[in-house]
C-alpha cells in the first residue's frame, strides 16, 4: 500500500537561503513521524510547503499514491491535511463548538447556524479519541493543554487523516505534554497519521514511531527511538557533538542581590497578575522561576526591569530601592535584562546589528560626544563584540532582522552581557532557539554567575531550570509557591507544582481559579 | 527633473548564495526602484486619461481606430510637451532669448525652471516635517493647519516689527513660522502622549481650527485696514526674503533655506542621538522603552519638530513669494505633502527630490491648462496614481515582474521560527 503522505525532492529557496534542499520524506499510516531539527533547518517552510503556504521550486507531493499541487492551505484540507500551528487560532469569547465551526459552518435552511448538530460532532470526535472536551465551553476558560485539543478537533472535524502539529509541547506543562502524547497514539490508533515537528530530543525519544532529522535543508537521516539516543540525535541535528547536561561547579552565592518584599504587579488589563512576591537572588548563584507561561512571570520581569510599574511592594538592588525607577536607571546600575519576546522588545529589526548592539548605551561615551553619534566608534565595538560572541552576520551593517533567530538572540544575549553587569535577567533566553545557540546561551549565563553576578532566569522550559539552576522558584497563578534547592528536587515536584498540585493538597488549582472569577 | 541613478534588480541573482550577493541583493532591490516605476507609471496613466478625455480621438474612432490611436498618442505628446515647457522651458525660446541678449526676455525664457524650483519650496518643507513624523512613528496629518498658523505668525513678525535689519528681522520671522507650526504639532503631540489620543483625528480637527482661525484673523484683527477683502497687510521690505533675479522669477532664498533644513533633518535624524530616538521610537517603540527612551519626550518633540517645519512652509510663502497673507492660499501642500513623504521614503533626500517633482508637475500643469486645454485636476490624477502605487507597491511589482523584496520572505521566515 502507498504510504500516506510522500514528499520527493522538495526544494526551496529563498533569496540567499536554501531552506529545503531535495527532502523525501514518507509518512505511513497510523505512525507518528517526528521531524527533528534546528531552528532554521527548514522545518517550518517544509511543512508550510506541504500545508500550501509555499510553493516549492521543485519536487512533489503524494497523498495515498496519489500526485497533489497545494496552493493554498484549502487545497491541503481538502487532500486531507491539518495543520496545528504553535500559535492557536481560537477565539476566546466563543464555545468549542462555535471555533470548531468556523469557516466550515453547518447550516439549517436559511443559513441559520446548526449548532446542535455541530455540538453533537464536536462531542462525537470528542468521545472517539478520548479528547475530554465539552462543546460548550468556552475558550477563554480553557486551560491551554485543552485549547490544544480544541485546534486538534477542529482537524477532526474537517476529517483531516494527516495531522501536522508544530512544536506542540512548546506551551505545555510537563503533565499536559505527556496527556497529549497520548491523545497522539490513541489518534493513530484510529489510523490518523501525525508529523510532529520538534526539537527536543526527549519528546521525540518517547512518542515518535519514526524521527527524520533535518539539518541546513537536507534530511541527514532517518531514525527509529530504539535505535537512536538523545546524544546521537543532537549531533545530528547540530552536525557535531554537542554537550547536553550544562558543566557547572557549585555555587558560590555572596551577598544579596536583588531583594524583592511582597511585590504586586498588574497585567495591562488591570488585573493582579503578581499577588505579593518576595524571593532574593544573591550574587554569584542562578535563581530559576520555573512557571507555564502566563502565571505572573512576564509582569514581574517587567516591574524588575522598570518596564511596569508595580502596584504594590519593594524592590531593592544592592540595598538601593528601585520600585519605581526607570529602565534607564536600572539599566546604568549594572542589570542587564534579556526579554522575553526578543523581536517584539529587545531589537529593532530594521536597524543594522550595531545599532542594536548599542540600543541601551548609544547616549553615553564613547558613543555619542555631545549629541552626535560617533559611528566609526559604535561600528568598531560592534565588530570587536561579534568577534568574541560570535554572532554570525555578514556585516555590522546587516539588518538583524535578517539574521536567524539563535543569531537575533545572540545580538541581544552579547549587548547584555558585553558590559559590567551585577544582575542579569535572562526571560524565556533559549525560547525557539536551536540546540547549538542554547549550549551557548547557556555557558555564557553560568560564566556571569562565576563572575560574581547574580542571575534570575525565568523560563518555561522545566529542564532549563532544572539544568541551570541553583535554587528554583515555582510561580503558579501569580504567587511563588515554592523556594527550592535545585540539588535536592526532582523534577516530578517542580512539574506538579507548576501545574498547582501543592504537596498534600490536591485541590489548589480548583480554589485559586475560583478566587480568580469573583 | 532630477532623477537619482536607478539601480535595477538583477532578476536573477538568488542563485549565488554568499554573503556578498545576499548584500547586493538588498541593495538592487533599493527603495528607489518602486518609486520611480510609480512615476513612470502614472504618467503613463495620465497620458492615457489625456487621450480618452480628448473629444477628437473619439471621432476619429469613427474612421478608423489607428487613426484614433494616433489622435491619442497626438494628444498626449502635446499635452506633456506642454507640461515640460511650463515646467522647465521651450528650448528654442531659452536659444532665441540668449541670442537677442535682451535681459527681461532671458528671465522670462529661464523663469518656468526657476518657477518650478519656487513651487516645490513648501513642498520640501512640508514634506519634511511629515517625513520627520513618520520616522518618529506619527502620521502628522496636520501640516496644512500647522502651515497656515506658521505662516499667520510669520506674517505677523513680517508686517508689525519696523526698523529692523533684515539679517535680523527675516530670521526673527522665519522663527516665528516655525515656533507658530510647532504649537499647533505640540498640541496633538501632548495629547498622544498623555492621553492616547490618536494623533491622526487630533490633527485633522486642529487643522479645522487652523483654518477657521486663519479666516477670523483676516476678516478681523489682521485685516489690511485700507482692503475689502480678507487678506493681511503686506510686510516690511526688511522681512522678505532675497529674491536673486529681476521680474517675473521669483526664485529666492527660500530654496536655499529649504536645502539646509533639510540637512539638518537628516543629520538630526541619522546622526544625533535624539534623532536615533525618533527612529527608534519609530521602528518598534517596545524595543524604545526597553532601551530606556523617554516615549512621551520624543512624541511630543517629535509633533513639534514637525509641526514647526510645517510652520515653515507657510513662512516662505509669506516671506519669500506673497509678502501677505490670504484666504487659502496654501491650496492643500500640506496634504499632498503626505504623498509626498512617501514617495521620498521619509528621507530628507528623497523628499527634496519628490518635493522637486511635485513643484514641478503644479507648475507645469498651468502652462498645459494654458496651450493645451487639459484641466490641472490630470496632474492632481497623476499624483494619486503615483501615491496609490507607492502604497501598494504589489501593483507596480506585478506591472514590472519585480520579484518581491527578499526582507518580506525573510519576515514571514523568521515569523515561522520565532519559538
Amino acid at each position: 500500500m502507498a504510504p500516506v503522505l510522500e514528499l520527493r525532492g522538495i526544494t526551496k529557496r529563498f533569496p540567499g537561503v536554501l531552506a529545503n534542499d531535495h527532502i523525501d520524506l514518507t509518512l505511513e499510516k497510523g505512525e507518528i513521524h517526528a521531524l527533528l531539527g534546528e531552528n532554521g533547518a527548514g522545518k517550518t517552510t517544509l511543512m508550510n510547503i506541504l500545508y500550501g503556504l509555499y510553493q516549492p521550486d521543485e519536487g512533489e507531493i503524494f497523498v495515498k499514491g496519489k500526485k497533489l499541487t497545494v496552493h493554498s492551505p484549502t487545497d491541503a484540507i481538502n487532500a486531507g491535511i491539518g495543520m496545528v500551528h504553535q500559535h492557536f487560532m481560537l477565539i476566546p469569547v466563543f464555545t468549542v463548538t462555535e471555533n470548531v465551526m468556523l469557516g466550515d459552518e453547518m447550516t439549517k435552511a436559511a443559513g441559520v447556524l446548526d449548532r446542535e448538530a455541530a455540538a453533537q460532532r464536536v462531542k462525537q470526535i470528542s468521545e472517539d479519541f478520548q479528547l475530554s472536551v465539552h462543546p460548550d465551553a468556552y475558550i477563554s476558560e480553557l486551560p491551554v493543554g485543552v485549547q490544544q485539543r480544541v485546534e486538534i478537533i477542529k482537524l477532526l472535524y474537517r476529517e483531516a487523516d494527516i495531522l501536522i502539529l508544530d512544536e506542540p509541547t512548546a506551551v505545555l506543562t510537563p503533565q499536559e505534554a505527556d496527556e497529549l502524547f497520548k491523545i497522539m497514539r490513541s489518534l493513530t490508533d484510529q489510523g490518523k497519521s501525525i508529523i510532529f515537528i520538534t526539537h527536543k530530543l526527549r519528546e521525540v525519544l518517547r512518542a515518535a514511531d519514526r524521527i527524520t532529522v533535518i539539518r541546513l535543508g537536507k534530511v541527514v537521516g532517518t531514525t527509529t527511538p530504539r535505535k537512536a539516543t538523545e546524544n546521537k540525535l543532537a549531533s545530528m541535528m547540530v552536525g557535531r557533538d554537542v554537550l547536553l547536561r550544562v558543566d557547572k561547579k557549585a555555587a558560590k552565592p555572596g551577598k544579596v542581590v536583588l531583594d524583592v518584599k511582597d511585590l504586586k504587579v498588574t497585567d495591562d488589563r488591570k488585573h493582579l497578575t503578581v499577588e505579593g512576591v518576595s524571593f532574593d537572588v544573591h550574587a554569584g548563584e542562578i535563581v530559576g522561576v520555573a512557571g507555564v507561561q502566563g502565571n505572573g512571570q512576564t509582569e514581574l520581569v517587567e516591574a524588575l526591569t522598570g518596564l511596569r510599574q508595580p502596584l504594590s511592594g519593594k524592590i531593592q538592588l544592592l540595598g538601593k530601592d528601585i520600585t519605581d525607577a526607570f529602565p534607564r536607571e536600572i539599566t546604568e546600575l549594572g542589570v542587564a535584562h534579556i526579554p522575553e519576546d526578543r523581536q517584539r522588545d529587545g531589537l529593532v529589526l530594521s536597524f543594522p546589528v550595531a545599532d542594536n548592539l548599542v540600543l541601551n548605551s548609544y547616549y553615553r561615551e564613547p558613543y555619542t560626544k555631545g549629541v552626535i553619534m560617533q559611528e566609526q566608534k559604535i561600528n568598531s565595538s560592534a565588530k570587536q563584540i561579534i568577534r568574541d560572541f560570535d554572532v554570525r552576520t555578514p556585516s555590522a551593517n546587516t539588518t538583524v532582522g535578517s539574521l536567524s533567530g539563535g543569531n537575533q538572540q545572540k545580538v541581544i544575549v552579547a549587548r547584555e552581557l558585553s558590559r559590567p553587569i551585577k544582575l542579569v535577567i535572562a526571560s524565556q533566553p533559549t525560547r525557539g532557539l536551536d540546540v547549538g545557540s542554547i549550549e551557548y546561551i547557556h555557558k555564557q549565563l553560568v560564566a556571569r554567575r562565576d563572575q560574581g553576578a547574580a542571575v534570575l532566569l525565568v523560563s518555561s522550559e522545566l529542564d532549563e531550570i532544572m539544568q541551570l539552576s541553583d535554587r528554583i522558584a515555582v510561580m503558579f497563578r501569580g504567587n511563588i509557591v515554592d523556594i527550592l534547592d535545585a540539588r535536592k528536587v526532582a523534577k516530578r515536584e517542580v512539574g506538579l507544582l507548576m501545574a498547582g498540585v501543592v504537596k498534600g493538597k490536591q485541590a489548589a488549582r480548583k480554589s485559586v481559579r475560583t478566587k480568580k472569577r469573583k | 527633473m532630477a532623477k537619482p541613478p536607478a539601480k535595477k534588480a538583477p532578476e536573477r541573482s538568488e542563485k549565488r548564495k554568499d554573503a556578498f550577493s545576499i548584500f547586493l541583493d538588498e541593495v538592487s532591490r533599493a527603495p528607489i526602484t518602486i518609486p520611480i516605476l510609480a512615476i513612470i507609471t502614472g504618467l503613463i496613466i495620465g497620458g492615457l486619461i489625456v487621450a480618452l478625455t480628448t473629444e477628437e480621438v473619439y471621432a476619429a474612432w469613427s474612421h478608423s481606430p489607428i487613426e484614433a490611436i494616433q489622435v491619442g498618442l497626438r494628444a498626449a505628446w502635446s499635452s506633456y510637451s506642454a507640461l515640460f515647457t511650463g515646467a522647465i522651458g521651450n528650448p528654442a525660446r531659452i536659444v532665441d532669448a540668449l541670442k537677442g541678449g535682451d535681459a527681461l526676455e532671458i528671465r522670462r525664457a529661464f523663469n518656468p525652471i526657476f518657477e518650478s524650483l519656487t513651487k516645490s519650496i513648501p513642498y520640501i518643507f512640508a514634506g519634511l516635517a511629515v517625513a520627520l513624523g513618520f520616522r518618529a512613528g506619527l502620521f502628522n496629518i496636520g501640516a496644512e493647519g500647522q502651515i497656515f498658523i506658521g505662516a499667520i505668525t510669520s506674517v505677523v513678525v513680517g508686517f508689525a516689527l519696523t526698523g529692523l535689519p533684515a539679517i535680523i528681522h527675516i530670521p526673527l520671522a522665519l522663527l516665528a513660522g516655525a515656533l507658530g507650526g510647532a504649537l499647533w504639532g505640540f498640541i496633538p503631540g501632548l495629547l498622544k502622549a498623555k492621553t492616547g489620543g490618536h494623533e491622526v483625528i487630533n490633527t485633522i480637527m486642529m487643522n479645522y481650527i487652523a483654518f477657521r482661525l486663519s479666516e477670523y484673523l483676516l476678516r478681523g484683527p489682521l485685516q489690511r485696514p485700507d482692503s475689502f477683502n480678507p487678506v493681511s497687510p503686506f510686510i516690511q521690505d526688511s522681512a522678505k526674503l532675497l529674491r536673486f533675479f529681476g521680474d517675473p522669477i521669483r526664485f529666492n532664498l527660500g530654496f536655499f533655506i529649504a536645502l539646509g533644513v533639510a540637512w539638518l533633518v537628516y543629520w538630526f535624524l541619522f546622526k544625533t542621538k535624539w534623532g536615533f530616538d525618533f527612529r527608534t521610537v519609530g521602528a518598534n517603540p517596545n524595543a524604545a522603552k526597553y532601551a530606556g527612551m523617554n516615549i512621551v519626550v520624543v512624541t511630543i518633540a517629535a509633533m513639534s519638530l514637525s509641526g514647526a517645519l510645517a510652520g515653515l512652509a507657510g513662512a516662505n510663502e509669506v516671506l519669500g513669494l506673497n509678502y501677505n497673507l490670504a484666504l487659502a492660499f496654501s491650496s492643500g501642500y500640506g496634504f499632498d505633502s503626505i504623498a509626498l513623504a512617501l514617495l521620498g521614503k521619509s528621507h530628507p533626500l528623497g523628499v527634496v527630490l519628490a518635493a522637486l517633482l511635485f513643484g514641478t508637475l503644479r507648475n507645469g500643469a498651468l502652462q498645459m491648462q494654458v496651450s493645451a486645454g487639459i484641466p490641472i485636476d490630470i496632474i492632481s490624477v497623476m499624483q494619486a496614481m503615483i501615491l496609490a502605487f507607492i502604497a501598494a507597491p504589489a501593483i507596480i511589482r506585478t506591472i514590472y515582474r519585480l520579484r518581491a523584496p527578499s526582507a518580506v520572505e525573510e519576515e514571514i521566515r523568521v515569523r515561522g521560527w520565532g519559538g
